[in-house]
């Protein structure tokens, strides 16, 4: 019998059980697949402030960003924090950008068009000016949630961690209104409180437990090159359109690459975002476009190979924001899922906030706007 | 980038001889057809040759169709087939790159049919010391000899399992190598023992055999190479006795420059897999395209032919690639008449006449009893150290692997995800086997979207608007 059973061993599930256990709960976490089998798999690990209107999600995003460096501190995983570098392709947009930024009320250096090669010296020449986020960074998803998991395994106090890997969470178990546990293809676990870290899987394993949340997949492709002899790219670098196109309501395609370097010598170019299903057929318009907007940022990108690409599924709600909390419609389930592109960045804050949740104390940031029955109030 | 004003009948990828037969095929029956091929010579893996071909079995006929191929179809050579997609008309899109003066192209080809003849790799196993410079796959090393390279007067070392290891050790000591042996770490009796041996490998095996015992070269078995050494580049080998589960139990050093390895093949069959074609696991396990008795893949307008379809030589490649053609022509004609009555067809495979079938199953049941007779024994995994590389390209050792599996890593994916063998250029061709077995699962299909490096610029030339190139630019015909 364990205090919390996590469902889903990706960085939102890993940070939630590193969290929880180091509360002092006993956590056994259980995932269908492998460790960061899912989304997490194929994410791209961006650790934004940049990118986010002012609002709660910001608020998520800043206190995250906090954790995601004290947690760096476990090593174990490449925690680069590097800073983002938001170029304007006009006069235009780069007053807006420089509005929004004052308005973000984040740590930012507005710089203009000469100063960019300052920042990016392979920057293509043109653009109006940018602002730099030096809170940007960039974490190797994978590795950070095997991390936080072996880490949660250490015993804090009283709290322990297990693992369940390769078992599928079939249904519920309740004893009256409330969840006592979860049915799997290996048999009962019995838990105080079911953690719904299921991602993009989230809104099945709510209907498990009878209670609906309306998370759909926002495909999106990633293209890695060949490892650079030199490092080109110093920032995470995008252009002003990534900030409309995250909070677009379009199915359509949408690109504006984020380009950087990682430590392996590649340069990552993602994502695309589109509304197509779980869909994983490669479509060479969306590379053409991530390469295209690449090379127009780094005109020296365009002798460089892309020797893969990769797609995943961002679970996403209709309002763009994260479910974090309690269930108030089915008592002792909690869900931690839906952070469409943002999961990565967003993990820790999501796990340090349930885990206060889950011991009863108030948590750092008003769970309001995440609170999971805000989907069937809005509609009726 | 190139768009093809032409929609070929087929598009066949690969210029061995299941590409070769098949396009030809469908040519003489009057497809307008185009065979791409990234070599600069058809030929692949058994037919590659030198611009002055040695006589070797097969290879006269194999010219002469390359020849008859060449008059009636487009045969894009130096032309790399980077992804396969199906196009909202239902028609394929075979996306190409090509070397020019000018830089790397992008070529599209548009196909109402394809056939994938893509052969397959060697499958090399990961020992210490196999990141020295003079360490080679056996394929490797025809190729280089059969590309008219140069290896004479190396002392050389042949090992791995399988009957290909032969006429790679025959090549070598035909080109003036000093092959010290040929250690089979299988028992090696049982393909011998096959009566379908007897049906016709037996002729070229044992031209293989004599040339081995005219240059003295041993052919031993339950041995093999467990370690390379040297400082740079290799200058000796461990060779060990094995048990049946290749477990060592006893071994020496021998001084050598050059190792030839394979341990069997890995069919390619990403440009199938990009597309949703259907695979099953060959009798070794490893995934290859399904197809029907028409060489049909589960997806409409694809079909496979050779090595994809499953390991059995070069014959039966080419028997296939018959098949395929013959079947493609029928469908062609088919479509044909459809279109003339205005109605529509059901799409019946033609099913090959019944002496190719019969033949077909006979070279099958050959191939399924070669990977019965060579199969790899787990005792490899024990011939690792922790700091043995798994995979070369990014450098990945045993050591890794194992603590991404500790850490949660409880399939080949995952372990890849953790500890990146597989993520380099060669996108897991070479270490994807290996680290499957360590994950202790078969080998899994690959996802390859990006089948080949491609460079950044060609990618991005393909957002500019759809155009058929016009006749005023016929420099751009990549058929010309
Ligand atoms: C192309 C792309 C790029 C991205 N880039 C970024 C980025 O730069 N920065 C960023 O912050 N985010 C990014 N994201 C988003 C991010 O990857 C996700 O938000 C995040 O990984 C979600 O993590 P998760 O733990 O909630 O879900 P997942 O990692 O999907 O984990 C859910 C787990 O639940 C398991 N599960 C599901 N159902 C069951 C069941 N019934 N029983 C047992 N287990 C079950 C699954 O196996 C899975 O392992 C990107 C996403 C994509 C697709
Ligand atoms: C060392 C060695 C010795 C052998 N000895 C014998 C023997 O004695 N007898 C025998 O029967 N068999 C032998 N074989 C096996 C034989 O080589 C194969 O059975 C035969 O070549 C298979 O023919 P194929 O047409 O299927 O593929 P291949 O001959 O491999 O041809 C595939 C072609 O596809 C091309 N291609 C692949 N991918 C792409 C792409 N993405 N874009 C463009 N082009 C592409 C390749 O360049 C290649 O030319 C040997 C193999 C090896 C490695």
């Amino acid at each position: 019998m364990s205090d919390v059973i996590v469902v889903g061993a990706g960085v939102v599930g890993a940070a939630c059980a590193y969290y929880a256990a180091r509360a002092g709960l006993d956590v056994t976490v259980i995932d269908r697949g492998p460790v960061a089998g899912g989304t997490t798999g194929s994410g791209e690990g961006n650790v934004l402030v940049s990118d986010k209107e002012p609002g709660p999600e910001l608020e998520l995003a800043v206190l995250s960003n906090r954790l995601w460096r004290e947690l760096a501190g476990l090593g174990g995983f490449e925690f680069e924090p590097k800073g983002g570098l938001v170029v304007a392709e006009t006069e235009e947009v780069r007053r807006q950008l420089t509005e929004l930024a004052v308005k973000q009320d984040v740590e930012h250096t507005p710089v203009d068009g000469p100063a960019l090669r300052d920042y990016e010296p392979h920057l293509a020449g043109g653009f109006a000016g940018g602002v730099f986020y030096p809170q940007d960074a960039q974490v190797q998803p994978m590795l950070a949630a095997a991390t936080l998991l072996r880490r949660g395994a250490d015993s804090f106090g009283h709290g322990t961690l297990r693992l369940r890997l390769g078992v599928r969470v079939t249904g519920f178990i309740r004893s009256g209104e409330r969840v006592t546990g979860v049915r799997t293809s290996h048999g009962d676990v019995l838990g105080d409180a079911v953690v719904n870290a299921a991602g993009t899987w989230g809104g099945e394993v709510a209907a498990l437990a009878g209670v609906e949340l309306p998370i759909l997949p926002r495909r999106g492709f990633i293209l890695v090159t060949e490892p650079l002899r030199e490092p080109l790219i110093r920032h995470k670098v995008y252009t002003a359109a990534y900030v409309t196109n995250v909070a677009s309501d379009s199915a359509g395609l949408e690109t504006s690459a984020v380009v950087e370097g990682t430590p392996a010598g590649t340069v990552l170019i993602g994502a695309s975002r589109e509304r197509v299903g779980f869909d994983r057929t490669t479509s060479v318009p969306v590379l053409a476009r991530l390469a295209e907007q690449a090379v127009a940022l780094f005109p020296a990108l365009r002798e460089v190979r892309a020797i893969r690409s990769y797609c995943g599924f961002r679970p996403y709600c209709p309002d763009h924001l994260p479910v974090i909390g309690a269930d108030p419609r089915l008592p002792g389930l909690y869900h931690a899922c839906g952070h469409e592109g943002a999961g990565i960045g967003l993990a820790p804050v999501t796990g340090h906030l349930l885990a206060q949740v889950l011991t009863g104390q108030r948590p750092d940031l008003d769970l309001h706007p995440f609170r999971p029955d805000r989907f069937a109030k809005e509609a009726s | 980038m190139t768009h093809d004003r032409v929609t070929y009948d087929l598009v066949v990828v690969g210029g061995g001889p299941a590409g070769v037969a098949g396009a030809l095929t469908a040519a003489l029956a009057g497809l307008r057809v185009a065979l791409v091929d990234t070599g600069t010579r058809l030929g692949g893996q058994y037919f590659r040759h030198a611009a002055e071909p040695k006589p070797a079995p097969g290879l006269a006929r194999f010219l002469r169709q390359g020849r008859a191929l060449a008059a009636r179809a487009d045969v894009l050579l130096g032309h790399q087939v980077w992804n396969v997609s199906r196009e909202p008309d239902g028609g394929l899109t075979v996306h190409c790159l090509t070397r020019r003066p000018a830089g790397e192209r992008a070529v599209e080809l548009r196909a109402r049919r394809l056939l994938i003849a893509t052969g397959a790799h060697d499958r090399p196993l990961p020992f210490p010391g196999w990141d020295l410079p003079g360490v080679l796959t056996a394929g490797g090393a025809q190729a280089l000899l059969k590309g008219g390279g140069v290896l004479a007067g190396r002392r050389v070392v042949v090992s791995g399992t399988g009957p290909f290891l032969l006429p790679a050790a025959a090549g070598l000591a035909a080109a003036g190598a000093r092959v010290l042996g040929v250690y089979e770490a299988n028992g090696g009796l049982g393909l011998a023992r096959h009566p379908l041996l007897a049906l016709g490998k037996a002729g070229e095996a044992a031209g293989y055999t004599a040339t081995l015992a005219r240059h003295r070269v041993p052919y031993l078995t339950r041995r093999a190479v467990i370690a390379a050494h040297g400082e740079r580049e290799v200058e000796a080998v461990t060779l060990a006795r094995l048990d049946r589960d290749w477990n060592v139990l006893s071994s020496r050093v021998v001084a050598c420059d050059t190792v030839a390895v394979g341990y069997g093949f890995v069919p390619q069959i990403e440009l199938g897999t990009q597309l949703g074609c259907r695979t099953r696991a060959d009798v070794d396990g490893s995934p290859v395209i399904d197809v029907d008795a028409a060489q049909r893949t589960s997806v409409p307008g694809v079909w496979a032919a050779g090595e994809p379809a499953g390991v059995g030589g070069w014959r039966l490649a080419e028997l296939e690639g018959r098949i395929a053609g013959r079947a493609i022509a029928a469908d062609h004609r088919a479509d044909h008449r459809a279109d003339q009555r205005a109605d529509h067809h059901t799409g019946h495979p033609a099913d090959p006449p019944p002496v190719f079938a019969r033949r077909r199953e006979r070279w099958r049941a050959f191939g399924a009893a070669l990977q019965r007779a060579y199969p790899v024994k787990p005792g490899w995994q024990g011939w690792l150290r922790d700091d043995t590389l798994v995979c070369r390209c990014e450098e990945v050792p045993l050591a890794r692997v194992r603590e991404a599996q500790a850490m949660g890593a409880t399939d080949a994916r995952a372990v890849k995800l953790l500890a990146r063998p597989g993520m380099g250029w060669c996108q897991g061709r070479i270490c994807g086997y290996a680290v499957s077995c360590l994950a202790g699962e078969p080998p899994q299909e690959p996802r390859r979207p990006v089948a080949q490096p491609v460079t950044l610029g060609a990618l991005a030339s393909l957002t500019h608007p759809q155009t058929p190139a016009t006749p005023q630019d016929p420099g751009d015909d990549p058929a010309h």
